[in-house]
């Protein structure tokens, strides 16, 4: 068992080096570079060049990768080519408010998302489920920005409940942040629940199929006991993963609701960055993202192998 | 404001009549009361102390540094007019008038200028403004190694001494009877001798940092030794960056904010019924262009370039892109608030029929040409490009469209395309517009146009002092650049802004959104 969990370690720690190598050549495939972003219209060739010239953009992109990557290394993430400031200090006070807000959400979307997709396995076919299904698949059937949209007109513009901006910053009391954030929460929450939900509820029908369930309802067992106790255990290897998948979108996903809700998180930081080609930030925020994925994933897959025996073991 | 389309409201911003100038044609014609017309009703209101102005603007990012020479956006334009004041400002008339430079005096010739530095002004750290402070923020954009944005603007000053303890000489290479509109330019802000904290800065304007995350939120105090007495009425202002237009547009109805720049022309209209708004629309030099490079073929002949300026149906573009926020082009970028526009000059009318007849006159049965477009040129390039596309065809221009990504547009197609669009945030003087993009040396030429005559009337005009003289200068000029130049420019934007009915004294200004730059310490909040 250990040397499955170390291969699988092992594994995302490979899939996490491809990831820097395809970040560094997809952000050297940009057309366009920072000087020229930060100088605007107004940037003329004696300027651009002067600006290059003091961002060490003249060095060859191999050297400059390696350079990056010996930086991350030491847990430096290099500077900002836009500002000078140095990207972590920036970067740690953004990721803590995105991770704030995906924390928020996964407490409210992850027990709401399982619970609905239990009592839906339990009453199979009734007019719950169908409801359940029907409006969980129209939230996440539009785009995330849409949904928050009408979160506005309807609680900020027309009810007035919360504000439409939700503007965090390091003096916002705890109470304050739970509260400007309740739309971008209620967001994302709406965006996730569906396929979480589906999940669950596919994964314990499957195994409430098996013979041993069977058995347990000829025994008399009560309907919700037999999925909880019985099923749920069996049917837990798909619904950590897809939890962990929307755990990872909570944090990388939220981009577009960053925007709509004028958050400041890791996503309208990099988007930022992206208009401005502040390479470093770029390289820095997917990496980030990429690491995110891998990390959960690996979690989720470790978790799986923990809670099935027959992984365990390979074939 | 309820009806921004009565014919008075219209007559004020049209003829950007003072408050004053305003109250009496007003009532001249005995309406003002009898229809309960009040077009901002903080005019009649005095200015008021204290509160928070919380403003909600576009044009910020994360990479955002109050270092002068680097301002390119709008949020640190008005951060930069909070903190800091610049040497000349433009009044809503544009016109220079003092600011820390208190009075200026031409030499014959305009090559030489002795500018008096303002008394009795100090900095936030207690220190007196001389002219040391105003050489060096001056020089932080001069020289080899400077970056600044505004360097070139600069390079024809060849002196620049102290001539006493609060006077300036500056001499230049030729003369240049706007040297005081150019030194206006917003990066122009002075901060004490031998300063370079950037991520602090220190000023002598109306309010002194305290709070500043780039891109996200920044709060500035009130300065209580501020100069001007009669300037920076609320205690502090938050400036929240949103640049989501719809985000924007919601923090302002919900009442998150008190005031927005860059309203949507879109949504402006949506917005206007909302009872407990302003919107404030300013005219200026604010101008879209279609861009031909004169240098390569078919745009290097004039025939041809005539023939597309007569396939554009302006006002129906005006209409529906601009829903009417803005005022009609007349291939030459000088706006009508520009003390030299040349009223004489006949409007350019969508005619296909001319288009066909200079067409023929250029030995062409019709012409294919591609236009590259994106949104990143101006809000709804794309869809004027649609609409002239069909409107050409009547007049035998078959319009290909090519579209190209937003974020390297600047890059990649401005000035490289030999058809594409644009626009100019417009410049104080018609001098500082056609030197910028006209004059055939230019760094942003951007129609690669070349006009010797245009050249060197352009640099007479330049040097000369007497206004008659100069009109009749600029006319000419503009007409050449409407017959002969490389920009088709059907129409000029207005500058529109949003703003809840409780502040006072927010006004149109031909420079730019938000007054100017200047809105926080021109405006108040009622209680």
């Amino acid at each position: 068992m250990k040397k499955r969990i170390l291969q699988r370690v092992l594994l995302g720690i490979i899939t996490l080096w491809l990831v820097s190598v395809l970040i560094f050549i997809g952000t050297e495939m940009l057309p366009g570079d920072v000087a020229t972003a930060i100088l605007g219209q107004s940037a003329t060739p004696e300027t651009v060049a002067a600006l290059r010239l003091q961002l060490g953009l003249d060095e060859p992109s191999m050297l400059r990768y390696l350079h990056w990557l010996a930086g991350i290394m030491h847990g430096d993430l290099g500077h900002s080519l836009a500002n000078g400031r140095a990207i972590s200090d920036e970067l740690l006070p953004r990721l803590a408010n995105t991770l704030f807000l995906a924390g928020y959400a996964a407490v409210i979307a992850i027990p709401l998302a399982v619970g609905l997709g239990i009592a839906s396995a339990i009453w199979r076919g009734s007019v719950f489920d169908r409801l359940a299904n029907t409006l969980t698949l129209i939230s996440i059937s539009v785009p995330e920005f849409f949904v928050g949209y009408i979160l506005v007109i309807a609680f900020a513009i027309r009810l007035t409940w919360f504000p439409s901006l939700s503007m965090v910053d390091s003096s916002s009391s705890f109470i304050d942040r739970l509260y400007v954030c309740t739309l971008p929460m209620l967001t994302l929450t709406l965006v996730v629940l569906a396929h979480m939900l589906r999940m669950t509820r596919a994964s314990v029908t499957a195994v409430m199929a098996s013979p041993y369930i069977e058995s347990a309802v000829l025994k008399g067992i009560p309907r919700w006991r037999i999925v909880v106790f019985h099923a749920l255990p069996n049917a837990l290897a798909p619904i950590i993963n897809v939890v962990a998948f929307n755990l990872a979108y909570l944090v990388v996903g939220v981009i577009l609701v960053e925007v709509v809700f004028v958050y400041p998180g890791i996503g309208q930081y990099m988007v930022d960055a992206v208009t401005k080609r502040d390479l470093p930030v770029v390289q820095a925020c997917g990496l980030l993202f990429g690491g995110t994925y891998i990390f959960l994933n690996t979690t989720a897959d470790l978790l799986a192998i923990w809670c099935n025996p027959r992984l365990r073991h390979a074939r | 404001m309820k009806d921004n389309n009565s014919p008075l409201t219209k007559l004020m911003q049209d003829a950007q009549l003072s408050r004053r100038g305003f109250i009496t044609s007003a009532s001249a014609v005995g309406i003002t009361s009898a229809l309960g017309f009040s077009p901002f009703s903080a005019f009649a209101a005095e200015p008021k102390k204290g509160g928070v102005l919380k403003l909600g603007m576009s044009g910020g990012n994360t990479s955002d540094t109050l270092d002068p020479t680097l301002f390119s956006d709008w949020v640190p334009l008005n951060q930069a007019y909070m903190l800091m004041n610049g040497l000349v400002e433009i009044d809503e008339n544009n016109k220079a008038t003092p600011e820390l430079f208190s009075a200026w005096e031409a030499k014959p010739g305009a090559a030489e200028w002795v500018f008096t530095v303002r008394d009795g002004v100090t900095f936030h750290n207690g220190k007196k403004l001389d002219a040391g402070d105003i050489l060096y923020s001056i020089n932080l954009h001069r020289g080899d190694k400077s970056k600044s944005a505004i360097k070139s603007q600069l390079a024809p000053i060849t002196g620049l001494t102290k001539q006493g303890d609060n006077q300036i000489l500056i001499t230049l290479d030729s003369g240049n009877a706007d040297l005081p509109y150019l030194l206006a330019d917003y990066h122009l802000v002075v901060v004490p001798d031998g300063f370079t904290d950037w991520s602090h800065p220190i000023g002598t304007g109306g309010y002194v940092f305290d709070q500043y995350e780039p891109g996200v939120r920044s709060l500035f105090k009130r300065n209580p030794n501020y100069w001007k007495p009669d300037r920076a009425f609320v205690d502090a202002v938050e400036v929240l960056v949103i640049n989501d237009p719809t985000a924007r547009t919601n923090a302002m109805i919900s009442g998150q904010v008190h005031a927005i720049n860059r309203v949507d022309f879109k949504t402006v209209d949506f917005l206007k019924r909302s009872p407990a708004l302003n919107i404030v629309r300013s005219s200026g030099g604010q101008h879209f262009t279609f861009l031909m490079d004169c240098s390569v073929a078919p745009y290097n002949n004039n025939d041809v370039r005539m023939a597309i300026k007569h396939g554009i149906d302006r006002q129906k573009i005006l209409d529906t892109v601009l829903r009417g926020y803005g005022s009609l082009g007349n291939d030459h970028p000088i706006p009508k608030t520009d003390r030299f526009f040349n009223h004489s000059l006949e409007q350019r009318v969508y005619d296909p029929d001319k288009s066909q007849f200079y067409l023929k006159k250029a030995g062409l049965a019709d012409l294919k040409i591609e236009l590259s477009s994106s949104d990143a040129a101006f809000a709804g390039a794309l869809d004027a490009a649609a609409l002239f596309q069909g409107q050409a065809q009547k007049g035998g221009i078959q319009v290909n469209i090519k579209r190209q990504p937003a974020d390297s547009y600047w890059d990649d197609v401005w000035m490289k395309a030999p058809f594409s669009m644009g626009y100019w945030g417009g410049r104080p003087t018609a001098d500082q517009m056609f030197s910028t993009a006209y004059q055939s040396t230019a760094k942003w030429n951007d129609t690669h146009w070349k006009d010797e005559k245009f050249d060197a009337l352009l640099l007479q005009a330049r040097s000369l002092l007497d206004e008659g003289k100069r009109a009749e200068i600029y006319g000419e000029l503009q007409s050449i650049v409407r017959d002969n130049g490389g920009a088709m420019i059907p129409l000029f934007g207005d500058y529109l802004d949003a703003a809840s009915k409780k502040v006072g004294g927010i006004k149109p200004h031909p420079m730019f959104n938000f007054m100017g730059g200047r809105l926080a310490e021109r405006v108040w909040l009622e209680a």
